[in-house]
């Protein structure tokens, strides 16, 4: 009979105390678990890797919301720059690609984003390292009203290939457009914020009545420009959502071409040239205050607000979770202490027993840490359980109320840290009590 | 000889800081394999000097000699050791652990000795005790004459050369205190262990060849 069997024994006859002390600090760690779990995948989320392009650029204003509406498709999109500047831009030397977004719609119960593009986006690597994907039998965008889904859009909706779908303008869920969409690719899962977006194509984006400028807006807008010194591409006004309504009134263009300067696009994302990436940083380094002095865009390299939202945002929440996990563990353990050295005034016989019958102090001393031990190794088995279980209950509702993508299978490397964590607290709490146990007085225990 | 007590003294501090005689005993001794009654009134230091053989409470002066060893010059961890192998101690509440099934509170008393747990040994000692059919119950389904036999199977678990017995029968009615007694005193007896045992009950103490008063040989006893 061992030390561990004793302490076994210990627990069973007071079970119900051990299993309410074992079953708080599975809550401790349950809780533990699933902030550690949420923690991983905001900061996944809003990791540095998160794009693959270099600098993103778009209409003045706020560098954040511009990498938020672009990257993560969350915040309301600012506004647009003329479509001539991206086209400007395409031809710049130290452009490999530049990707038009042009966003604003949303799908017809306005849930998901829908983002005008081209197929060349399809072919660039959406984070380093990763390519898109499509699920069996798609294809990405070819005709001008064909549509790529994410992964979970098309979960969503139960949508397939060849499925047809409207789009709701400016995300007004009561001004839906009259043409339709067809589904022609779904993207493979990403687990990132493209899981829950809708690719169009940027033409037939443009083909829908109500997106161009109005040809009156168009001459105007040209006018200011040729007003200042000549220079187009700098003195293009930013375009006001109150234009956006008004040339969403007018009569529909039908098949008619659009020209260049009607068009506009919400962000363009570029990725730059050269043989590697310090090249391509040292690029980006020239370049971004280039185009911020000029008065028509705003140039954001997206690393560096991603660091800063990790830092000013997630960080914070980090460190509040953080915070709170501390507590969790600080209210176990104290369970814990509780528990067993309230227990200490009933077992003073049982102690001097075991004394009288030659157990040394240090034995004594064990067996009161190896209880803590048990009871919190039974409750951190039961509570890593129990976090996974409510990561996977609560992991489709904080999607739906946050559309943050949670995999309830993912298992956080600091989750390891949790039961060696466990077992020092257990030895710490553990220390008191067992301390009880070691000067116990026998003789007085015995006549107790 | 089995056990010699020399010149022990003990004492305790009342709460106005007075000492309080409760040992005095000049010698005291006990043969390998004898088996004596100490008789006494309550409050009369016989559990003391029971706890003092036993290496449990320290005598403030004095020797206690079991089997030729002086416990009183061995250090706590020591003394342990020497009582889980060589006492065997038969409490007058019993004192079995009550998470603890009757097998289990036997091999528990081996569990501290050192030695390699026996099982088959605790199985022949259960059988002694007339408790074969009763391995797997705890102390709470068995009535206070099975709890003690229990208890009595674990003070000889070990093999030791002294049982020492504080007021075994005290609990129990006549007919468990009869049997009780031959079973302590025919297992020390088949085993080759001295006994020890106190009480305060003529009745018991004169079952026994020796019986020895207490406050004969306990000046301090004499002088409360």
């Amino acid at each position: 009979m061992n030390l561990v069997s004793i302490a076994w024994k210990s627990i069973r006859q007071r079970w119900l105390a051990s299993s309410l002390t074992a079953l708080s600090i599975a809550l401790g760690v349950a809780l533990m678990v699933a902030v550690l779990v949420i923690n991983g995948v905001v900061t996944r989320m809003f990791d540095q890797n998160a794009t693959g392009f270099d600098l993103i650029i778009g209409a003045k204003g706020s560098p954040m919301q511009l990498v938020l509406n672009t990257i993560y498709f969350l915040d309301r999109p600012i506004e647009n720059i003329p479509y001539k500047y991206y086209l400007d831009l395409k031809k710049k030397s130290w452009v490999a690609h530049a990707i038009p977004f042009a966003l604003g719609d949303t799908t017809a119960d306005g849930k998901y984003r829908i983002i005008g593009t081209i197929p060349e986006y399809f072919e660039l690597e959406f984070v380093p390292g990763r390519k898109f994907q499509l699920q069996p039998g798609g294809k990405f965008l070819e005709g001008t009203f064909d549509a790529v889904i994410g992964a979970r859009v098309a979960r969503a909706y139960g949508w397939k290939v060849g499925d047809k779908f409207p789009i709701a303008h400016g995300g007004d869920v009561r001004d839906i457009h009259d043409q339709k969409f067809t589904v022609v690719g779904i993207l493979a899962p990403t687990g990132l914020p493209i899981d829950r977006a809708v690719f169009i194509d940027y033409e037939g984006f443009y083909k829908i009545p109500g997106h161009e400028m109005t040809e009156q807006e168009a001459r105007a807008e040209a006018q200011a420009r040729r007003g200042a010194d000549g220079d187009a591409e700098i003195m293009v006004p930013a375009i006001s959502q109150g234009a956006e309504a008004a040339g969403k009134k007018r009569p529909a263009t039908g098949g008619e071409p659009i020209s260049d300067e009607q068009k506009r696009v919400t962000a363009v994302l570029v990725q730059m040239k050269g043989s590697g990436p310090a090249e391509q940083a040292a690029l980006t380094f020239l370049v971004k205050p280039l185009i911020n002095k000029a008065p028509v865009a705003q140039a954001v390299n997206p690393i560096e607000q991603i660091k800063k939202l990790l830092v000013d945002v997630v960080g914070n929440i980090r460190i509040m979770l953080l915070a709170m996990t501390i507590l969790i563990i600080i209210v176990s353990g104290v369970g814990i202490f509780v528990s067993i050295y309230n227990s200490m005034a009933d077992r003073k016989r049982e102690i001097a027993i075991m004394r009288a019958l030659g157990a040394p102090r240090l034995t004594m001393f064990s067996i009161i840490v190896a209880e803590a031990v048990l009871l919190c190794a039974a409750g951190g088995i039961l509570g890593l359980a129990l976090g996974h279980g409510l990561v996977f209950v609560a992991g489709p509702i904080v999607e739906a109320r946050s559309d943050i993508l949670i995999d309830p299978w993912f298992f956080e490397v600091q989750e390891l840290m949790i039961m060696p964590a466990l077992l020092i607290l257990a030895v710490v709490v553990g220390l008191v009590p067992g301390m009880t146990a070691y000067r116990a007085d026998v003789a007085r225990g015995l006549s107790d | 000889m089995s056990l010699v007590l020399k010149d022990i003294r003990k004492s305790y501090r009342e709460p106005d800081g007075q000492p309080l005689p409760i040992l005095d005993i000049g010698q005291f001794s006990l043969n390998s394999g004898e088996q004596a009654a100490l008789l006494g009134h309550s409050g009369g230091g016989k559990t003391t000097l029971l706890n003092v053989i036993a290496g449990i409470t320290v005598p403030d002066s004095g020797s206690v000699t079991i089997d030729g060893t002086d416990i009183t010059r061995l250090h706590e961890v020591g003394r342990d050791r020497f009582r889980a192998q060589k006492i065997g101690f038969v409490f007058q509440t019993f004192n079995l652990l009550p998470a603890f099934t009757a097998l289990e509170n036997v091999l528990l008393g081996m569990s501290f000795s050192g030695k390699k747990i026996d099982r088959r040994r605790a199985d022949e000692l259960l059988a002694l005790v007339g408790l074969a059919h009763r391995l797997h119950h705890r102390p709470g389904r068995m009535s206070v004459g099975e709890q003690q036999r229990v208890a009595i199977a674990r003070a000889l678990a070990n093999r030791p050369s002294l049982l020492l017995a504080d007021e075994p029968t005290a609990n129990l009615d006549v007919k468990n205190e009869q049997t009780i007694l031959e079973l302590i005193r025919g297992a020390c007896e088949q085993n080759k262990v001295s006994l020890l045992m106190v009480t305060h009950s003529l009745d018991v103490a004169g079952r026994f060849t020796r019986v020895e008063k207490l406050a004969d040989f306990n000046r301090a006893g004499r002088a409360a």
